[in-house]
């Protein structure tokens, strides 16, 4: 293979999707509408736990414009349940969540029937209509009733604590009996999550000739989702394809199979209509995953020159009624990820998790790193400060060493194998953070009023894990006008995935960036992909297209063989064209017009993750009357191994801090004593808006490329997220530090900063 | 989220839309810019069965200013008030609150007749009313009559205006020279309903003294309310920190906010209190030292 020669890796090259995004020519799923369409409106509990006494849509059954309602009845015997795909933590297998309420609600926006209607108003009318009686149980509001197994919402289980388990590596508890200083505090990550612009929905029609389901509107892990289908639906997986058009966000959250995912193609082959669902934004809030709500008991041991023993700790997890595909990927990173980039000889984590009757958890872009560094840069703020150390210098002191790469830091996640961080300078990512930020010039701002605002720097540090294996495929074929289309398994939710690939293409095959076209996520493209999640689509796929690339063109050289009527070796490749020993050349247009397209598979099976690192800093001021937190800048800096498009590296880390910053001082999923979600709509559940967090600045850094995959890149899509909330509070402590306030419960509200301050005036102890 | 079917008639007389919603009683609602009543019909929160479009009756939307004061017609669009240069001279208190309603889009629809009829607790032209000692011009099948924004507003949501009658205008009183005010509020984004906010307005004396002062808040109780307790401890006097201090404190003792989810009570009310310093101090051109 040639020598890629990098015209367009690197370049800030504009998206090729924006024109047909900026000039309306997207397609979404709502903008799909096939002949004969039915609209389905789900009905769902308004009940956090009860048992279904009675259902009875004769009536709405009966309204002019209704096609059908579905219930557990019509779904036959057995109700198929939704598989695990990621994190199966042992225990978790038990809750996992039927695809119909059958006998109990378990919480807030469960599915209990589905209308089929003409449109969706009228399938929304009759929702009203469907006679329902559920005798309502004790709720499980949160972890520590659960933990009481005073009222089982699995009764057959006995319990609702799904999982527990021990994770470490050196001896922690010996470390702390002989440190100079410990310190122990508990903290809180509230339960919020990911709001795409572009709510789920699907599109599922049944061709009753052929036997055959086509679901428009997947993507993610379409080739897991149509597995998870084939099963439930008793059909071969040839059967059904899961087709891939524009999605307006995922963040995690989109593209998981819900119960959703089974319903709606089940009422297409049950009326052998094309139906059509959307979430609206009320059931997105209630039943889409909820994230991030995990309670952190941590301990840090160090010497008195701030040198780290040990942390140990102790994570519990709520995790909603079920199980769902990702969920225990929440408390499993939470643990892992505490260690972050420090060495530390040893540590003890102890997680649990808990079945609540809330909407079930799932992953939400940094799952579980957004928690875990909160928590523990929280603690070592207050650790350094009771050492009299600058929290700088506290960091330096114990941050990884390149010389130490590649990092072991055992074995802290049950279902994976020892991990190892593979590559970085973290000194350096944290020397950029501060000089980006200016620290020196502004330190003397730390902690001072400046006209009834307090004013606070925070800088923390950070290692993220990225491009998940196992394996990704690509199918490349050029095409008889010269073109090259790429298939890829990887999904695309609105990061620019079709321009990335094309330029890695581009540079592997040495043709225009224009010449590429890029197809993806679709089932009907390869036998096989793994999608998008945890960083992997660049990492794996582009991996992929370097494969397909080389495989391509040896498969250029065998047809252009056939044309020189000389060996495959001995044909060279430039700039597009074959050239023959004798001198002769044919364009690649020529040669596939001559011989035809010319197709060639690209895999990458990698079982190693890549692991970005950097450092985040914030300066903030308080309204110390109000509240109100101002963030007057923002610096996140990630090395990424390698930015394929520096300009949507930049996107993903300015868009992942304004998410942060939202899970930090807005975003919240309130629940009250019964469990009932409160605010279910976007008045009420506050998102960050374009005036909210103007002053972020992001930096990438591509100083030590990832040795796991030959792009030796690094996932790019959550650096920005992962130390948001670590950085935001720990500028809020320092801001509020003559008070001595600790904000170590999420989110920092306006109301819980101002409680802070009075418990702080009126001397009062937050109990743990 | 669509909203239950309902039926829509859009008059152009006065008389013919007072007479569908007489016809109608409580199941029809007039609905003019809908950026209230449209989202809570998606919510399902509300469903009437008629929907009567005043947009289209003429003479309800017009803006006059003379020595008796302003009228503001029902229809009358916030942006309308933003955009006046005769209001800003003439009541840029009013002005000046608007600009804090919702968010553009929302201020090129909604209404003036809108908000006061639909009377959220934290919205700002129902504060302004009740501070501006406004009055409220009703018709109704039993005709028209005047209503003080005082009388008006009943509860969260709720108002003293029957079913079958419309608000064609506001009045408020006429603005005067030596006029000091300010208007402040506190939301948790640009855009929100205020958490708390607060209307103030003042004659400055040639010696400093603070008379016909008027201090009205929104967001801190059921309605709009005014703040007789920190009008007092103002009211005739020279505003300084320390009257200031004792407006604050008083405007705080002198309500009762429940909790919500958005706040406990106890905050708005303390909240209420800082705002209310920090409109004085503004109006009166003071800095406040401000500590915890």
């Amino acid at each position: 293979m040639t020598a890629v020669r990098n015209v367009y890796i690197g370049q800030e090259i504009e998206r090729t999707e924006d024109f047909r995004f900026l000039t309306g020519r997207g397609t979404f799923v709502d903008d799909y509408e096939p002949t004969g369409l039915l609209h389905a409106a789900i009905l769902r509990s308004s009940v956090a736990h009860g048992r279904i006494r009675k259902i009875d849509a004769s009536a709405a059954i009966k309204m002019a414009g209704v096609h059908a309602v579905i219930t557990a009845a019509d779904i036959g015997e057995k109700i198929p349940t939704i598989p695990i795909r990621l994190a199966p933590i042992k225990g978790l297998e038990r809750y996992l969540q039927p695809v119909i309420a059958t006998e109990k609600v378990r919480y807030v926006g469960e599915p209990i029937a589905v209308v089929l209607a003409e449109t969706r108003a009228i399938a929304e009318d009759a929702t009203a209509e469907i006679e329902l009686e559920i005798e309502t149980l004790a709720p499980v509001p949160d972890w520590r009733v659960a933990e009481t197994d005073s009222t089982l919402l699995v009764e057959q289980n006995g319990t609702n604590v799904a999982t527990r388990y021990a994770v470490g590596s050196g001896d922690a508890d010996a470390a702390f009996a002989i440190a100079d200083y410990t310190r122990r505090e508990f903290f809180h990550a509230h339960r919020h999550t990911a709001v795409p612009m572009e709510t789920r929905g699907l599109v599922a029609e049944w061709d009753a000739a052929n036997e055959r389901l086509v679901v428009t509107g997947a993507t993610k892990v379409t080739f897991f989702n149509r597995r998870a289908l084939a099963a439930m639906m008793q059909m071969p997986e040839s059967a059904i394809d899961f087709i891939e058009i524009d999605v307006g966000g995922g963040f995690g959250v989109r593209g998981e199979f819900y119960p959703e995912d089974f319903l709606i193609p089940f009422a297409a082959r049950m009326t052998r209509r094309p139906v059509k669902w959307i979430e609206d934004r009320t059931e997105h809030l209630q039943a889409a995953n909820h994230s991030r709500e995990i309670d952190c008991e941590l301990e840090i041991a160090c010497r008195h020159d701030g040198t780290i023993l040990a942390l140990r700790g102790r994570i519990h997890g709520d995790m909603g009624a079920y199980t769902r595909t990702n969920s225990g990927v929440v408390p499993a990173k939470a643990a892992q990820f505490l260690h972050g980039p420090y060495r530390i000889p040893a540590v003890k984590f102890d997680v649990a998790a808990y079945m609540t009757s809330k909407t079930p958890i799932g992953t939400y872009r940094a799952p579980g790193r957004f928690e875990a560094n909160f928590f523990r840069e929280r603690l070592i703020d207050m650790a350094a400060r009771d050492l009299n150390i600058d929290p700088v210098e506290f960091r330096r002191k114990n941050l990884i060493a390149t010389n130490e790469m590649p990092y072991s830091i055992g074995k802290l996640v049950p279902y994976e194998n020892e991990s190892a961080y593979d590559s970085g300078d973290y000194h350096v990512a944290l020397e950029k953070c501060l000089a980006a930020f200016g620290w020196q010039e502004k330190k003397n701002l730390q902690g001072r009023n400046i006209d009834g605002r307090y004013h606070g720097l925070a800088v923390t540090c950070f290692v993220e894990s990225g491009g998940a294996g196992p394996r990704e495929n690509v199918r490349m074929l050029l095409e008889r006008d010269g073109r090259v289309t790429v298939a890829i398994g990887s999904s695309v939710l609105g990061q620019g995935l079709e321009t990335v690939f094309a330029q890695i293409a581009a540079d592997a095959l040495e043709l225009p960036f224009e010449a590429f076209r890029v197809l993806h996520g679709s089932t009907t493209l390869l036998d096989e992909g793994f999608g998008t999640y945890h960083s992997r689509a660049v990492v794996m796929g582009g991996s992929a297209i370097l494969d397909g690339a080389k495989n391509l063109l040896s498969a250029i050289r065998a047809a252009a063989s056939l044309q020189f009527n000389c060996r495959a070796d001995e044909v060279s490749i430039d700039g597009g064209k074959a050239k023959g020993p004798d001198g002769r050349t044919l364009t690649f247009a020529a040669l596939a017009a001559a011989a035809g397209p010319i197709s060639a598979n690209g895999t990458f099976a990698n079982a190693q993750r890549t692991f970005s690192y950097g450092a985040h800093a914030a300066h903030v001021a308080v309204d110390a009357r109000t509240g109100h937190v101002a963030v007057l800048d923002y610096v996140a800096v990630e090395d990424v191994g390698r930015a394929i498009n520096p300009a949507l590296v930049h996107g993903q880390t300015l868009g992942a801090v304004v998410q942060g910053l939202g899970g930090v001082f807005l975003d919240h999923l309130i629940y009250d004593a019964n469990a009932q979600l409160l605010n279910a709509s976007l008045a009420d559940y506050l998102l960050p808006t374009a005036t909210d967090f103007p002053h972020i600045r992001g930096v990438t850094l591509e100083l030590h490329r990832s040795p796991s995959n030959p792009l030796g890149a690094k996932g790019a899509g959550e650096g920005g997220m992962v130390a948001v909330a670590a950085t935001a509070a720990n500028a809020v402590a320092a801001a509020l530090s003559s008070f001595g306030v600790q904000p170590n419960d999420l989110p920092l509200s306006p109301p819980r900063i101002w409680q802070l301050l009075r418990d702080a005036a009126s001397g009062r102890q937050r109990a743990p | 989220m669509k909203a239950p079917r309902f039926e829509y008639v859009r008059p152009t007389r006065l008389e013919d839309a007072i007479g569908f919603l007489a016809r109608h009683g409580g199941d029809a609602k007039a609905i003019a810019g809908g950026q209230s009543l449209v989202p809570m019909m998606a919510f399902r929160l509300a469903a009437p069965r008629l929907l009567v479009d005043i947009g289209r009756i003429p003479g309800l939307n017009g803006i006059a200013v003379d020595d008796d004061g302003i009228r503001l017609g029902a229809l009358v669009r916030w942006r309308d008030i933003e955009r006046s240069a005769e209001l800003q001279r003439a009541h840029p208190l009013l002005v000046e609150a608007v600009r804090h309603v919702a968010h553009y889009q929302i201020r090129n629809r909604g209404t003036v007749g809108g908000s006061l009829a639909h009377a959220d607790p934290a919205a700002e032209m129902p504060g302004i009313a009740v501070t501006c000692d406004a009055q409220i011009v009703v018709v109704g099948p039993r005709g028209r009559r005047i209503i003080a924004a005082a009388e008006f507003f009943a509860a969260a949501l709720s108002t003293t205006l029957a079913a079958d009658e419309l608000i064609i205008e506001v009045q408020l009183p006429p603005w005067r020279d030596n006029r000091r005010w300010a208007f402040e509020e506190f939301a948790r984004r640009r855009g929100d309903f205020a958490l708390a906010g607060v209307a103030l307005f003042y004659d400055g004396g040639a010696d400093g003294t603070a008379t016909n002062i008027h201090i009205g808040a929104i967001g801190v109780g059921d309605t709009p309310v005014r703040l007789t307790a920190a009008e007092s401890a103002v009211e005739a006097k020279r505003i300084t920190a320390s009257i200031i201090r004792d407006a604050g404190a008083a405007a705080a003792a002198s309500v009762k906010p429940a909790d919500d989810i958005h706040a406990p009570g106890e905050y708005r009310r303390a909240l209420l209190g800082v705002l209310t310093e920090r409109a004085l101090a503004r109006a009166a051109g003071l800095a406040l030292r401000e500590d915890a």
